[in-house]
């Protein structure tokens, strides 16, 4: 729902870093995205796609790497991956008792970058 | 050439909203950023508190809306001022957006501002406003599983109320459920059972929030 914003977040991080670096163009940009936000991957490409267009980033791929969010049981010290809806009971114990951690990043991680080296220049 | 970032998709805004943070603090208001679904009681909750305060605490109030005016019509009736900030349909407030609106608030002669976000329980947690505490506004109509449903939400909160708590024999609210939901991904949000309407909890709740605000003199 608020993919817009979001994307030009990752756009005008993703150029500020390029230019930190002195690159020309952006090939791919590497995004964590935590489970809990409710992001959709194809429409923020789709917002990227528009928002690039005449920038060094235009084109540039963005690959999304999900990270889960973990659940610990407090009772039997089992730990899983918690998806929504959360699940209310340890499924190995039973026990309601459980704490969720992550599922929360929100950041660009890296970017691929074309450094000028290759081609005939 | 891969070159590492390691930034906040959305660092442009928290800068904004260190800024808002810092321009509160400077003006002695605590800033109360109110979430919740649409229906949930918003603006119900601002006006019960505002009148459960003691005289001397001197409220605001932001109204985040989509397109209408009419929560902040209801609010300045009550005597109190607020400012509309109308999205145009962006589902969450941001932190320029709530800059842009301090201006039209006498901000250094309020103890207390209460900006009601866009009935949402999606978006507008991801999008810091600079404010001293996130409120999360659930009701028992809503039922008892939001906290599954919606974990975002509920972790960013620092305190959580349960709206409407009058009616939760009639919508069967299972209230342990929802709290073991709440502990489960903020162990630390109190949650305050009110009402609103019958004003049932209203004055746990003031107490809690009434020693966080910085008294006037």
């Amino acid at each position: 729902m608020h993919e817009l914003p979001v994307t030009q977040g990752i756009l005008e991080v993703t150029l500020e870093a390029a230019q930190g670096a002195g690159a020309q163009r952006i090939l791919a940009i590497n995004l964590v995205i935590g489970d809990f936000s409710s992001l959709v991957d194809d429409s923020v490409q789709f917002y990227f796609d528009i928002l690039s267009r005449g920038s060094p980033a235009e084109g540039a791929v963005l690959r999304f790497q999900r990270q889960a969010a973990i659940a610990h049981c407090w009772d039997c010290g089992h730990q899983f991956e918690a998806t929504v809806p959360l699940t209310p009971a340890c499924p190995a114990c039973g026990s309601g008792r459980l704490e969720i951690s992550g599922g929360r990043e929100f950041r660009v991680e890296s970017i691929e970058v074309d450094d000028g080296s290759s081609g005939s220049s | 050439m891969e070159v590492p970032v390691v930034r906040d998709i959305l660092s442009a805004n928290a800068q904004v909203a260190e800024e808002n943070r810092a321009t509160f603090a400077a003006a002695g208001v605590l800033v109360l950023n109110l979430m919740a679904s649409p229906g949930a009681g918003k603006t119900s909750v601002i006006l019960a508190t505002a009148a459960g305060l003691p005289k001397d605490i001197r409220p605001g109030v932001i109204e985040g809306d989509l397109a209408s005016s009419i929560d902040t019509e209801v609010v300045v009736a009550h005597g109190i001022p607020a400012v509309q900030i109308n999205t145009g349909g962006n589902c969450h407030l941001d932190a320029p957006m709530v800059r842009s609106a301090l201006p039209g608030l006498p901000l250094n002669d309020l103890d207390l501002l209460f900006i009601e976000n866009v009935g949402n329980l999606v978006c507008p947690a991801e999008f810091d406003l600079g404010a001293g505490l996130a409120v999360v506004v659930a009701s028992a109509p809503e039922g008892h599983d939001k906290p599954y449903k919606y974990p975002g939400m509920f972790a960013r909160a620092d305190v959580v109320l349960l709206n409407k708590c009058d009616l939760l024999q009639v919508f069967e609210f299972d209230i342990e459920y929802f709290q073991r939901g709440v502990a489960m991904v903020n162990p630390e949000a109190p949650i305050f059972q009110i009402s609103c309407r019958s004003g049932a909890g209203m004055d746990a709740w003031t107490a809690w929030l009434l020693a966080r605000v910085a008294r006037p003199g």
